[in-house]
């Protein structure tokens, strides 16, 4: 008989005027892994940081292994067997990870001895489930994905029974993340139970037994997973039907806009990140760049948007050289019709300290359209940011907002708002919905193809392998700093796979 | 010989005048590693050295004195925590403010008790911290090289001295060898891994803060108690900011904090010992510049001759548990 991990009975949570978690109910199965889905800012992280005991329901209940239970603290939650993954990790960057393992959990008052009996511990833990890190390294120095791998040894290390991974996958390669589905699902077979939280659906789909979906703080459905698929899941996160597939005509490609060739980059080791590579970009197409992150895509859009200098090379904007190896000027780029929408919003594309009208003109402040003589025409500004509000439905619909205090998806759309309304001749844009909801990834996907249709050259560059086979008319795929293979939209994933992998090459080559 | 014996001299001296700044250091790393900017530092120990000259010359007791330093200077570093701590205050406008305080209430409730313009009563030795001659000093003092070093540079301090220079192991081992170590650093560089950690951030800087104010105190009741005999206003005279400075130099660990301090103190001491005499080559040099040559070293070795220094990342940001 399956038995209750944990049941929520009737939670409330509010954070000043807004209800986070509205009379929230929910039942997770011990050694289950159970997903929770929902737009950012639907209440999921509130709901397991209540669990966690970082914050405390309004009202409510909560039973762990049915009985009722007071978890004031996270001391509380630890006590009863929960541990928690965060999305950003909780890691002291300059200890080892041994150090971080121990940290509130030691044995005793002298370290000498607490970090012997933890060293034992962690050995046991790292055979038993396939964790293996080396306790002595500094955690600052690994990589992302073994960073996680100490954050579920630390909850391991207490004692936890119930593992609450927050967005565990946001920040993973995608190899990284199946090797963490193959340990939560070891985990899940030693009788641990799992609440995965993300927005992503495949995730969902792939690993989860249960699926519960939350939307404006409320708890609107839980589903067995084989009996539900990805489209009922995204209606029911949005409220409404969602195209997870954007609709689009044939491409009317036109004339060359862009031309690259003969592009090399390095990065700022010197290590060569773009190797060699040409390509070209017409008017009324979306070229899409797929690959595993790290492979030079990053280093590639820098350059072509005249932040990185490129080694050696030549571009050509509308049949006119840009001299990227010399001292390209992303302002006189922007003046000759490129815009760009960079993978990085948070330190690239916007300053989150300003408010939402002028981030939305940065880059663009000497256009004389928001010049009064010498002086920013700040009403002008702010008329043509509400413009834009409404435009690309940004919200909440107060350009006086600070950037900041606007989700993820929102601030990407003050980006996309922001270059596309310049009407650029050649449009770039790196991970167009990365962090993005499900809602407002479907937008956004039909802005660029509106773009496209009006006869602008789009370059997207994305390490979501769907947004790339559903946006592009042509995919280039890019595999240590070349581009490995040109494909159709028709091509498979499976195909387009190996390539990023690198395997097709090798073939070829033989 | 002359020029040996002139040298153990200044090396005496600097070992005298470094101790207020060591303890006063090794203050501010306490706080510092817990995340906790402490600007304070000269207050505290201002506020110290009055209270250790009030009490002792009240109470005719030199451990009552050091006594009283500590616990006034424990309040004012509570004082500190409650603003910075618990209502996330900035901690640089608190510690400045703490300063102010100390500057003007030491005079005035010095004046007001003891009628001397803001002094206290001058100590009588059994006021004071007398110095310690060690067992052989004086019969080894005429021994070649090895006698003055024993007998002017080990022996004859007064225990305040040794507190000092002993708190520099001590505080290593605390912080690195024990959980309560783990646990302040751990707060001065992510304190929100600390609170998922099930551990109170507020109580483990407080506790960081009573440190603090701990050696501050020892800081202040050296310089009213030992070096001088009573309490003058104002005598702390910038030394918690060369601390301060001596701490970044140090790159916030124990034993180079100690290295730091001794080159300030060095230097403090070379230019007393300078003033006045004619340097080779170079001719007189005058006073102030002797005087000013620390403080000119400070801002040159902070401009950059350190390397990098890494403040503890979490240091001088109030935490907030994140929505």
């Amino acid at each position: 008989m399956a038995q209750a991990a944990i049941e929520l009975i009737g939670i409330n949570k509010s954070f000043g005027a807004v209800r986070a978690n509205r009379d929230i109910n929910l039942e997770i199965v011990r050694g289950t892994i159970h997903g929770i889905v929902g737009e950012n800012g639907a209440g999921k992280s509130t709901l397991m940081s209540i669990l966690y005991g970082f914050y405390q329901a309004d009202s409510g209940e909560i039973r762990v292994g049915g009985k009722p239970a007071s978890i004031k603290t996270p001391n509380d939650a630890i006590a009863l067997g929960i541990g928690m993954v965060h999305q950003h990790f909780m890691l002291v960057d300059n200890f080892t990870v041994l150090e971080n393992v121990i940290l509130g959990a030691e044995s005793d008052a002298l370290l000498t001895k607490s970090i012997a009996k933890a060293r034992s511990e962690l050995e046991r833990l790292e055979r038993e489930y396939g964790l293996e890190v080396d306790p002595d390294a500094i955690i600052e120095e690994l990589p992302v994905g073994l960073q996680q791998r100490v954050e579920i040894l630390k909850a391991l290390y207490r004692g936890a029974e119930i593992l609450i991974l927050d967005e565990p996958t946001g920040v993973l390669t995608p190899a990284e993340a199946d090797h963490l589905f193959r340990i939560l699902k070891q985990l899940k077979e030693q009788g641990k139970t799992v609440v995965l939280i993300t927005h992503k659906l495949r995730e969902i789909m792939a690993i989860t037994d249960t699926v519960s979906v939350m939307r404006q703080g409320t708890m609107v459905a839980t589903r067995e997973t084989r009996k539900t698929t990805v489209e009922e899941l995204a209606e029911l996160m949005v409220g409404r039907r969602v195209l997870l597939r954007v609709e689009k005509g044939e491409a009317e490609a036109g004339g060359v806009k862009l031309a690259v060739k003969n592009l090399t980059v390095k990065d700022s080791r010197g290590v060569t990140m773009v190797d060699d590579i040409s390509f070209d970009i017409r008017a009324g197409e979306i070229v899409g760049i797929a690959g595993v992150a790290g492979n030079g895509q990053s280093e590639l859009l820098e350059a072509i948007s005249g932040i990185r200098r490129a080694v050696s090379g030549s571009v050509m904007l509308d049949g006119k050289p840009i001299d990227l190896t010399g001292a390209a000027d992303p302002g006189e780029l922007r003046d000759r019709g490129l815009a760009h929408v960079p993978e990085d919003r948070h330190h690239v594309g916007l300053v989150l300290a300003f408010e939402e009208n002028e981030n939305s003109i940065l880059g663009y402040h000497d256009d004389p359209r928001y010049l009064k003589g010498p002086f920013l025409d700040i009403d002008a500004i702010r008329n043509d940011a509400r413009d834009k509000i409404t435009k690309y439905d940004i919200r909440p619909a107060d350009c006086r907002l600070k950037t900041a205090n606007f989700s993820g998806g929102n601030q990407q759309k003050i980006v996309l708002a922001r270059e596309m309304e310049q009407d650029p001749g050649v449009l770039i844009v790196g991970q167009p919905t990365r962090g993005v909801d499900v809602g407002a990834i479907e937008f956004i996907h039909k802005r660029l193809i509106a773009m496209r249709d009006q006869g602008k050259a789009v370059l997207v560059v994305s390490v979501e392998l769907d947004e790339i086979r559903s946006l592009s008319d042509r995919i280039l795929v890019m595999f240590a700093g070349r581009i490995v293979g040109e494909r159709g939209p028709e091509a498979t994933e499976g195909e387009l796979g190996l390539l990023m992998a690198g395997v097709e090459q090798r073939e070829a080559a033989e | 010989m002359d020029l040996f014996n002139a040298f153990i001299q200044i090396l005496d001296s600097t070992i005298r005048l470094s101790v207020p700044l060591l303890l006063a250091c090794l203050a501010g790393l306490y706080s510092e590693r817990a995340g906790i900017f402490d600007i304070g530092l000269e207050g505290k120990m201002l506020v110290g050295a009055f209270a250790g000259a009030a009490a002792a010359s009240v109470f005719h007791s030199a451990l009552l004195g050091l006594g009283m330093a500590i616990l006034i200077s424990v309040a004012f570093a509570m004082i500190h925590g409650f603003a910075s701590i618990t209502h996330r205050g900035n901690q640089i406008v608190s510690g400045v403010a703490i300063n102010f305080i100390a500057a003007g209430s030491t005079i005035m409730l010095g004046q007001h008790w003891f009628q001397q313009g803001g002094r206290t009563p001058a100590l009588a030795p059994g006021e004071r911290f007398g110095a310690i001659t060690w067992p052989g000093a004086d019969a080894l003092r005429d021994v070649p090289i090895l006698g003055p070093i024993y007998a002017e540079l080990i022996s004859g301090h007064s225990i305040l001295v040794y507190i000092a220079f002993l708190m520099v192991p001590f505080t290593w081992w605390v912080l690195f060898r024990t959980r309560f170590g783990l646990r302040l650093r751990a707060v001065g560089e992510n304190p929100a891994a600390v609170d998922t950690a099930g551990i109170s951030v507020a109580w483990l800087r407080y506790r960081a803060l009573i440190c603090t104010g701990v050696l501050t105190g020892i800081a202040g009741a050296y310089l009213s108690m030992v070096q001088n005999g009573g309490f003058v206003k104002d005598m702390t005279a910038g030394k918690g900011y060369i601390a301060l400075a001596a701490l970044i130099f140090a790159k916030w660990k124990p034993v180079n904090a100690m290295f730091a301090c001794l080159l300030f103190g060095f230097l403090d001491a070379l230019s007393i010992r300078l003033q006045g005499t004619p340097l080779p080559v170079i001719g007189k040099v005058p006073v102030q510049f002797m005087q000013a040559l620390p403080y000119v070293l400070t801002v040159i070795l902070l401009a950059g001759f350190i390397g990098k220094a890494i403040p503890p990342r979490a240091g001088g940001v109030p935490y907030v548990k994140e929505r």
